[in-house]
């Protein structure tokens, strides 16, 4: 069913793999929802290799041509080598790289940094004007800072400044089945609402956030500033119902954790629960549209 | 392509009884395309249940396949620390009832001798044998099962039907315990939706030996069906993981019943 490398996907053969591919009913009724509820931006994927093994998509081609299958127009890839390398300049150059040659204007970086490393304002400038980044991504766990660190809070400051969206990964994946030597526990975010209120215009993304952050501590995090969160740990049956019960919609993207974790797994969520179409475009593009539109490099630029 | 949940429960789950708990499970298991789910534990569970504890269990999820028997089936949940309770509660609710399998939980590591008896009586009644197992790296729960633990009990138990569940979570390990027995089965169930892990178990297993199971409703029916729909898998194997294998495995208790599908 797939396209030959470099034939270009129908709108129909597009729609037919991906329901195929995601259990759907193929009727006229799917196709025209499908097509009646607009694009489809990713705000959590990663490039390179997850250390600890093969991915099915880790190959950025073809994780590129997965997420065009399932109607992605717009990831925003950060890079395993971002958890654990030491020279982030190359793994954030190397990631720019791969965007620039396998995204085909799917995949934009967003690089790693670690404000624990010397000189980390310079990875920052190289995001900001080498690469022309339009965010970053953090791993406080892996960098082995907690969010109460003043060099983290000098970070989201510069950030700011940059107007670049700054999205922290809360986890990776499940701290029970991590490998014996490379246990980190999830980043504790209880320091997080205090310091967001304090830095006017911070765009912030919390990934992999809803395994560990839920209920008031979620609901004042949110109320702090421009803080989302997105879909690709958000577990119980009928998970988006009752997410959207407690979370203001505009406050929730998609993101799926590709190729860590089956792409398959976020999308099928937008259909377990009832979403009104209101929901189902908020979540689907409007809100990373937004988001990325307030982080315009056009006031970077000033 | 039909699809059999074997892996679902009442927790987790809006609803003040049984019945409207599973009718709630159903209505997502409908948009998701779910025919039929397997169902165990009640609507409050407890790591060790006394006998009395087991049958109030056992009573809510018979409540609710009264409801719903069409759509339904029930493991019953049994402690192998209360034998003969277990082989009584065994035989009111597989032999005299409708319950299709066991579930045992984490009252007790798996390859006890205890649990000889039961796994002897859930095969003479053709019942499938559930057991949670885990390898957590936090530390495992006193009484909790490993995949290692099952590789025991299978061998012991050469007849039985064993379902090794969540394998292992630690699904790199579990995988590997349980490849030689051929009598054990790989439960997809209750993890996270890691990519690879389906492949995996079907490069190690066979297809024949994979089983799509969701945890629901603690997990989301979607996250783990992705495992089956993401993975890239031909499209027999698909059609036995989601539905083929368990009506295998179901069929000899089902025809006991006088059901058949």
């Amino acid at each position: 069913m797939n396209p030959s490398p470099g034939q270009p996907w129908s709108r129909r053969s597009f729609l037919k793999a991906a329901a195929t591919a995601s259990g759907l009913t193929l009727v006229g009724q799917e196709i025209c929802r499908a097509e009646a509820l607009g694009p489809l931006i990713d705000v959590n994927v990663g490039l390179s290799r997850w250390p600890l093994r093969h991915l099915p998509c880790d190959e950025p081609g073809r994780l590129v041509a997965k997420l065009r299958s399932h109607g992605v127009t717009q990831a925003w890839a950060g890079t395993f080598d971002g958890l654990l390398h030491k020279d982030l300049a190359a793994a954030n150059a190397r990631l720019a790289e791969d965007c620039r040659r396998f995204g085909r204007g799917i995949l934009l970086p967003f690089g790693s940094i670690n404000p624990t490393r010397p000189d980390w304002i310079e990875e920052l400038r190289r995001c900001a004007q080498v690469h022309h980044m339009r965010g970053i991504r953090l791993h406080p766990n892996y960098h082995g800072y907690t969010l109460d660190d003043p060099r983290f809070k000098q970070l989201l400051q510069r950030a700011a400044e940059l107007n670049l969206i700054v999205q922290v990964t809360l986890v990776m994946e499940d701290e029970r089945m991590m490998h014996p030597r490379l246990r980190v526990d999830p980043v504790d975010t209880e320091p997080l609402a205090a310091t967001v209120k304090q830095i006017p215009g911070l765009h912030l993304v919390l990934l992999n956030a809803l395994r560990t952050l839920r209920g008031p501590r979620l609901s004042s995090l949110l109320d702090a500033g421009d803080v989302c969160v997105e879909l690709a740990m958000l577990e119980g049956v009928g998970g988006l119902d009752n997410l959207l019960a407690q979370t203001p919609t505009d406050r929730v993207l998609f993101g799926s954790h590709a190729p860590l974790f089956y792409f398959e797994a976020a999308e099928l969520k937008l259909k377990e629960s009832l979403l009104t179409t209101h929901q189902a475009r908020a979540i689907r593009f409007e809100n990373a549209t937004r988001l990325f539109d307030a982080a315009s490099p056009h006031r970077w630029a000033r | 392509m039909e699809i059999w949940d074997l892996h679902c429960h009442l927790s987790g789950v809006p609803g003040t009884t049984p019945e409207v708990r599973l009718e709630n499970l159903l209505r997502y298991a409908d948009r998701m395309g779910i025919a039929r789910l397997c169902l165990s534990m009640g609507m409050e569970w407890s790591y060790d249940p006394s006998p009395e504890k087991m049958r109030q269990e056992n009573d809510e999820v018979l409540r609710a396949l009264r409801a719903h028997g069409d759509r339904a089936f029930g493991f019953v949940y049994l402690n192998p620390r209360h034998t003969q309770a277990s082989l009584d509660e065994l035989n009111r609710c597989v032999r005299d009832g409708p319950m299709v399998g066991v579930k045992l939980w984490v009252a007790m590591h798996c390859n006890e001798p205890e649990l000889d008896p039961i796994i002897a009586r859930a095969t003479e009644l053709s019942a499938l044998v559930f057991q949670h197992t885990w390898i957590k790296i936090t530390g495992n729960l006193p009484g909790e099962s490993t995949p290692q633990d099952l590789a025991e009990l299978a061998m012991r138990h050469p007849q039985a039907t064993l379902v090794c569940g969540h394998t292992g979570g630690d699904w790199e390990t579990g995988l590997q315990a349980i490849r030689p027995h051929r009598n054990v089965y790989a439960d997809l169930a209750g993890g996270d939706p890691a990519a690879g892990f389906t492949e995996a178990a079907v490069r190690e297993l066979g297809s024949e030996r994979v089983l799509f199971g969701s945890d629901a409703g603690g997990r989301s029916f979607a996250s783990q069906l992705a495992k089956v729909h993401g993975a890239e898998l031909p499209n027999r194997a698909r059609r036995l993981i989601l539905a083929g294998n368990l009506q295998r495995l179901l069929r000899p208790i089902l025809a006991t019943k006088g059901i058949r599908r």
